[in-house]
């Protein structure tokens, strides 16, 4: 390894909640060499942008480093203070942050946020940062530099507000790079351009860079070095390579099988241990449809136009029978989740209709059709499992909500029963129901929004990114309960996602949007294997890859 | 489509204030309306003494078109406005539109200059509080709003003129705007600290700025506390932000990360708020300016109605719910020269 930058020596970060004191980070060290990337991986809670943040000293008030040390260049950052500090804060590390929106300040103008960063560390006159201002956004490849200088984020996409992000992080050329979930809620094409930009950058300057994520395929495509994080503390460090073909830790096993890969199948996601109870399900065929049945789901010629009279959707045709589980995939303003809305009933379609087992359903208006008698058969699953939670209603509540409303059933035990029932089919413990949202777990409500969704036994489920906000590990077994709940009850799954390896697994077929039209369509396997647009192309090859063991080995 | 820049707030204005017309339309009837029934007959009143015979009265009535039905006298009305007479009032004798040009000025100088120190006093409070939360700054900040709220402003009001006049004497007499020995200076705006400025009398600047503290500041406190809590909220939000983290995080300036990156954008709902108190003390200064013996626009209407005088009321309604209108307008467009989000459409 070249020269040492920053050595983490057994940083211990504690915050103080209203429940005493939280370890956060227990004891983390790591070293970074001068020009080198390293992942720092691991889920949620983990303490990986806890140790970040303790890095470039921008812990909340709340938290506070309560023992270690954090050595860069040999000094000690956790003792800086005043003026030193803000010496080394920008100049010496930046950090880029997720969600690069609202990372930059919205009433000012993009030049003027960059201009702010250069006239911090160097004195020269206005126009000359200005001047720097314009340099560095042609440095991170923004097009029409000089009209987007004033600018302000609302007016730039996602991906050029990283970039932007990624201006004033490089604008005094720090030594030390921090990026926080950098791509994280980006499209996969954005997030490839964004990521390579930053890796190509990182490497013309020297810059180290600690790229914290919680996408091991993400590490493992841009870092030499991964260290895996959970609970506050490293459980491994080792080369992608030996990480994905011989995983040390129990934990690094766990989270390399749960990440999906492009020939991982949904039985693979967990480790050998926890294989048991589906394989019992998986195991039995699936039921092939009498031939002749009609189909369970006909769109035809479905469009959307919002007010401005652009179509976010076009000319959207589609069938799905009982049972089938197709997945619908585009980056983000393909109209994906306007279809899906538009299927179940939640939106009003501007044209085409939608025939639900032999019933035309488009024409019902979305305000009315909770009365449908078929509203119970098309239920849907949301993608934020904090957001479609009513936080006044205990767990019990929501699985009995829908039960009430569209069963007609009233309190009572059977009511009781069926919603323990529904309970179980999904995993979630039955003491666990009643509680509130905010004492359950991310993959725990993910799983009330599903029981509460199949509590009237639908049969079509409109799934719109239901693991999108979810650990790697909990998306696995969500995926797999969906999966079980599509073969044990013959519920037709309508799967929306950008995360292209998830569809695969899950789906038998995949429709392809963009710019709210159909690009291609077909059995999925063979559309990922085999695409025929570009589009399709530059999408799944957008996908980090996790290069498997057998991939690497046939390479070397 | 998006429109940035004035061009699109100008519009943005434009169509509010068409927008608007329908509802001062609706205050125009439903006060004509609520004056008619409310007890009292002005033609009792206003004739010549109590013992006025029925004759008299009548002939009173019917000069004041009074004999005619609700809905033809409402025709009148609304065609009188139309011609922009507003009426004359029985109590003054004058025509009320140039009582109201009278006086709206020494409403308007009041209102403005009160909103002024309550806006010098809660942003910074508001501004301090937010960063140290739950210090005793921030408790002493809530105690001083919670104080200000409490206290009636003819309480507050009568407190400080019992200070400063009374036990202190620094304070001019409490009476008018402007004691009745200094010569006025020739009325270009209405507003005696700016005329006087203008005609170059610093004496009589000096005499009206006194005049006008007492009433101010009493009106002030009232309104310090909802716009020093606002800012207090909206700053925490402001410096618990991403893009603060962001400024902190390439080491800007104490002082640049807290004003020009927290403050500008915590400052856009007390812009709000500011609009929305500016046009309750408006209405609401009637203590204040019965306190002060203020020759303002809402004391006048006040023994208007005591008096069942119908057109001072109509027209000091209608002139309120004017202002309403053009303060929200002047809030939008400040709110969209603040804030570039707001021009989207």
């Amino acid at each position: 390894m070249s020269e040492e930058l920053l050595r983490i020596d057994d940083l211990h970060v504690a915050f103080s909640t209203r429940r005493g004191m939280v370890e956060a980070v227990r004891g983390v060290t790591l070293t970074v060499g001068k020009g080198e990337m390293l992942g720092l991986v691991g889920e949620s809670g983990s303490g990986k942008s806890v140790t970040g943040f303790a890095t470039t000293r921008l812990l909340d008030a709340a938290g506070r480093v309560t023992g270690g040390k954090i050595l860069f260049r040999g000094q000690d950052v956790t003792k800086l203070r005043g003026d030193d500090l803000r010496q080394l804060q920008g100049a010496a590390m930046s950090m880029i942050f997720q969600n690069p929106r609202a990372a930059l300040n919205p009433i000012r103008a993009i030049g003027l946020q960059i201009a702010d960063a250069i006239l911090t560390h160097k004195r020269i006159s206005k126009d000359a940062a200005r001047a720097e201002a314009l340099d560095l956004l042609r440095a991170v490849q923004i097009r029409d530099p000089e009209a987007r200088m004033n600018a302000y984020p609302h007016e730039l996409s996602g991906g050029m507000c990283q970039r932007v992000m990624i201006a004033i992080a490089i604008s005094c050329n720090p030594a030390l790079l921090i990026a926080d979930e950098p791509t994280t809620g980006l499209d996969v094409t954005t997030q490839k351009v964004v990521m390579d930009l930053l890796a190509d950058i990182a490497a013309a300057r020297g810059m180290a860079t600690i790229l914290i994520t919680h996408d091991l395929g993400l590490a493992a495509r841009y870092c030499r070095r991964i260290a895996v994080m959970e609970r506050g503390r490293i459980v491994e460090e080792a080369s992608p390579r030996t990480l994905f073909s011989a995983p040390q830790h129990a934990y690094t096993k766990r989270l390399v099988a749960a990440s999906p890969t492009a020939t991982s199948r949904i039985e693979d996601l967990v480790t050998e241990e926890e294989r048991e109870r589906y394989s019992a399900v998986v195991g039995k065929p699936r039921r092939e449809p009498e031939h002749g049945t009609p189909p369970l789901l006909q769109v035809r010629q479905l469009a959307k136009r919002f007010d401005q009279g652009s179509a976010a959707v076009a000319d959207f045709s589609m069938t799905m029978a009982g049972g089938e589980s197709v997945g619908l995939v585009g980056e983000s303003g393909s109209g994906k989740s306007t279809t899906s809305r538009m299927i179940c009933r939640l939106i009003d379609p501007s044209e085409g209709d939608i025939v639900f087992d032999g019933q035309s359903i488009g024409h019902v208006a979305a305000r009315d059709f909770h009365r449908s008698p078929l509203r119970k058969d098309i239920q849907m699953v949301f993608q934020d499992p904090n957001e479609s939670l009513n936080p006044r209603y205990t767990a019990f509540d929501c699985i009995a909500h829908p039960l009430m409303r569209l069963d007609g059933m009233r309190a009572g035990d059977a009511l009781r029963q069926r919603v323990e029932e529904c309970a179980e089919r999904v995993g979630l413990p039955l003491d666990l129901l009643p509680r509130f949202p905010h004492q359950l777990s991310g993959g725990q409500k993910a799983r009330v929004g599903i029981a509460r969704a199949i509590a009237c036994r639908p049969r079509l489920l409109v799934l719109d990114e239901p693991t999108a906000a979810l650990d790697v590990s909990v998306q696995a077994v969500v995926l797999q309960l969906l999966d079980r709940l599509r073969r044990e009850n013959d519920i037709a799954l309508l799967f929306v996602s950008h995360d292209l390896n998830v569809v695969r697994m899950l789906c038998d077929r995949t429709i392809v949007l963009r710019n709210g039209g159909i690009v291609e369509q077909g059995e999925s396997r063979a559309l990922f294997d085999n695409p025929k647009t570009d589009y399709t192309r530059k999408l799944v090859e957008a996908i980090p890859h996790i290069e498997t063991g057998e991939v690497l080995a046939a390479a070397l | 489509m998006v429109k940035t820049g004035l061009g699109g707030t100008m519009v943005r204005a434009g169509r509010r204030l068409l927008s608007s017309l329908p509802a001062l339309f609706g205050v125009l009837v439903f006060t004509f309306l609520l004056m008619r029934v409310l007890p009292g007959d002005p033609a009792v009143f206003f004739a010549s003494g109590p013992n006025a015979g029925k004759e008299e009265i009548e002939q009173i009535r019917k000069q004041m078109g009074l004999d005619k039905s609700v809905p033809e006298q409402l025709v009148f009305y609304l065609s009188d406005i139309g011609h922009g007479n507003l009426g004359r009032s029985m109590m003054t004798g004058q025509p009320v539109l140039k009582d109201l040009r009278e006086r709206l000025p020494a409403s308007l100088e009041l209102t403005f200059t009160a909103l002024l120190i309550a806006l010098i006093a809660a942003v910074p409070l508001g501004v301090i509080a937010a960063l140290r939360p739950g210090s005793v700054v921030d408790h002493g900040v809530r105690l001083f709003c919670a104080l200000g709220v409490c206290v009636p402003t003819f309480v507050s009001g009568l407190l400080l003129i019992y200070v400063f006049y009374y036990l202190l004497g620094l304070a001019p007499d409490p009476t008018g705007r402007i004691d009745v020995f200094t010569s006025l200076p020739p009325q270009r705006t209405g507003f005696l600290s700016i005329d006087f400025l203008l005609a170059g009398d610093l004496e009589g600047w000096w005499a009206a700025c006194k005049q006008l503290i007492l009433p101010a500041v009493s009106m002030a406190l009232f309104v310090i506390a909802p716009l020093a809590r606002i800012t207090r909220a909206s700053m925490l939000v402001s410096l618990g932000s991403d893009f603060v983290r962001t400024a902190r995080s390439v080491g800007l300036s104490w002082r640049k990360v807290v004003v020009t990156y927290a403050l500008r954008n915590a400052i856009l709902p007390v812009i709000t708020i500011a609009g929305i108190v500016f046009s309750t003390m408006l209405g609401a200064n009637v203590l204040v300016e019965k306190v002060f013996s203020w020759p303002g626009v809402a004391s006048y209407a006040l023994d208007a109605l005591l008096s069942s005088d119908y057109a001072p009321v109509q027209g000091f309604v209608l002139l309120m719910a004017s202002l309403f209108v053009l303060v929200n307008l002047v809030v939008d467009i400040c709110y969209g020269i603040a804030d570039p989000r707001v021009s989207i459409e």
